[in-house]
């Protein structure tokens, strides 16, 4: 499963409020997500009342089975359609595989709520396209919801290098779309383009790729560390 | 001495380039930069360019410096990471190199070392404002430094990307982090060229056209079959084609080009990828006096 933790609340208002989102929808997951403590029920409602706490207004949220799932997503939503229309971004509570599916499937822009930390076991729940190197500081929230890490053959996290011909990537240019040119056509469409032009230079945080402290000294680290041992 | 001083003057800037070599001969490298001294006002050294493994860009700028010929010192984030990037870059600086050119770095699976790791910790922008932090007088980690460097820094853009749009961000991005100037892909075709620079008139910033001497109609179908963000057109190859003297055609094509996009930008960079003792000719007859 991939195991997440939830983004500090002041860097989730950061990403809302430099695009003025107020109206929100949030989407949990009751996988990994909720196995995590991060996007289940309680915490998808500890979220709204702290997001509501800070001024902004939740126009609806769901807790689904499974967000890595695309059909599961759209078939779940298919009630929510009028919350959606009232919504200015979606949140989802998941990990970096779920928010890419969700971004996917959604013309909402959507928002990372969590940073992906650990892969312990199966990657995700359902097969799919989207990938997550669980780097512990999700930029979904930057890139339309698609993975730069991931859909990047170099990682690039400032935009695309020069090499792409005809929107494939220069590595293997007959198997790979240039991920950049995925996630400028999708910012596009959602009249997004500001979000990269303006932003500052990013860094990646090598030190984030580590699972953290925290997590190795848990039970469930414990289990999975045996469970290696074992084999 | 640093490019911002001529492009202040309002001088049209030429430039060249050098590749170091496979090996640690360098004869071949220091004829050719002293075949293109008298013409150019600097001479890039490419990094281990195309990802294959060669002498290294550090100690090349160095050796033209000792000669007295101003190095472009190429820097791609593709072998090293933010402590060897940063390192280079004081190390660059102590050897009295004044100009870097910021890349992001071909991948790995390009060159003869495809198995290596492609590390591409930082890219051209994380690395423009990572040298323009050493400028200031501070590290990446908010360390100040004793004594620090004063790069002009370059970066690099395709007018003939699609889509454009995206370029022009990037291209805003690099200037944001500390980009002073810019060098081309190689250009062909002057009015897509026109077109770019319109757009990037508004960014303000000195703008060199990257040129690279066409030897062959096979050659030119090569680059559009296989390098991004060029392409030669159709005519121009049958032209190529047609003539029964390659190099005296291949001169011409050049200076041709050269006489059309000069009032549009402020400086040329000749590639000249194995054909160096033709750049002087090319120069000549586009009109380019000789600089010293």
């Amino acid at each position: 499963m991939l195991v997440s933790e939830r983004k500090p609340l002041e860097e989730i208002l950061g990403l809302l409020e430099r695009e003025g989102r107020r109206r929100l929808f949030i989407l949990g997951c009751n996988g990994c997500a909720a196995a995590s403590g991060t996007g289940g029920e309680p915490e998808v409602l500890e979220l709204k009342e702290e997001l509501e706490r800070a001024g902004k207004e939740v126009v609806g949220w769901k807790v689904l089975d499974f967000l890595c799932q695309k059909g599961l997503i759209r078939a779940g939503l298919r009630p929510y359609e009028k919350e959606l229309a009232a919504a200015e971004a979606v949140l989802a509570a998941t990990c970096g595989i779920g928010v890419q599916a969700v971004a996917a499937v959604l013309e909402e822009p959507v928002y990372p709520a969590c940073n992906t930390i650990s892969l312990g076991g199966v990657r995700g729940e359902w097969p799919g396209a989207e990938r997550c190197l669980e780097c512990g500081q999700c930029f979904l929230g930057l890139t339309a919801g698609i993975c730069p890490l991931t859909a990047c053959t170099k990682q690039l996290v400032n935009g695309p290098c020069g090499g792409a011909k005809e929107g494939r990537c220069e590595f293997e240019p007959d198997a790979r779309p240039c991920g950049w040119e995925l996630i400028y056509e999708r910012l596009k469409k959602q009249g997004r383009l500001d979000l990269l032009r303006k932003s500052p230079p990013i860094f990646k945080d090598h030190a984030k790729m580590q699972p953290p402290k925290r997590l190795r000294q848990t039970t469930r680290w414990a289990v999975e560390l045996e469970e290696v041992a074992r084999r | 001495m640093k490019l911002r001083e001529l492009f202040r003057e309002g001088r049209f800037v030429v430039t060249s380039e050098v590749g170091p070599p496979k090996g640690t001969d360098v004869t071949e490298m220091l004829a050719n930069a002293e075949l293109l001294r008298p013409w150019v006002d600097g001479l890039n050294i490419t990094d281990q360019q195309s990802s294959v493994m060669r002498l290294g860009s550090l100690a090349a700028a160095h050796l033209l410096k000792e000669r007295g010929i101003e190095p472009i010192y190429q820097l791609t984030c593709r072998d090293r990471n933010r402590i060897a990037l940063q390192s280079d870059l004081l190390s660059a600086w102590a050897l009295g190199i004044e100009n870097v050119l910021c890349l992001t770095g071909d991948y790995v699976s390009l060159g003869d070392h495809p198995e290596a790791k492609p590390v591409f910790d930082l890219d051209s922008v994380s690395l423009l404002a990572t040298a323009k932090r050493l400028n200031e007088g501070y590290d990446l980690a908010g360390n100040e430094l004793v004594g620090k460097p004063d790069f002009c820094l370059g970066a690099v853009v395709t007018p003939g990307a699609n889509p454009l749009e995206m370029q022009l961000i990037k291209m805003e991005r690099k200037i944001a982090a500390g980009a002073e100037f810019f060098q081309t892909q190689a250009i062909y075709e002057p009015e897509k060229f026109a077109r770019f620079m319109a757009e990037a008139k508004e960014l303000k910033r000195p703008v060199i056209a990257g040129i690279i001497l066409l030897k062959s109609a096979g050659m030119a179908r090569f680059m559009n079959k296989n390098v991004a963000g060029v392409h030669v057109p159709e005519p121009l190859i049958e032209e190529m084609e047609r003539a029964k003297d390659r190099v005296a055609k291949s001169i011409e094509l050049a200076a041709r080009l050269i006489r059309e996009i000069r009032p549009l930008c402020q400086g040329v960079h000749i590639m000249p990828i194995g054909w160096e003792r033709h750049v002087p000719a090319v120069l000549e007859e586009a009109g380019l006096a000789r600089r010293r």
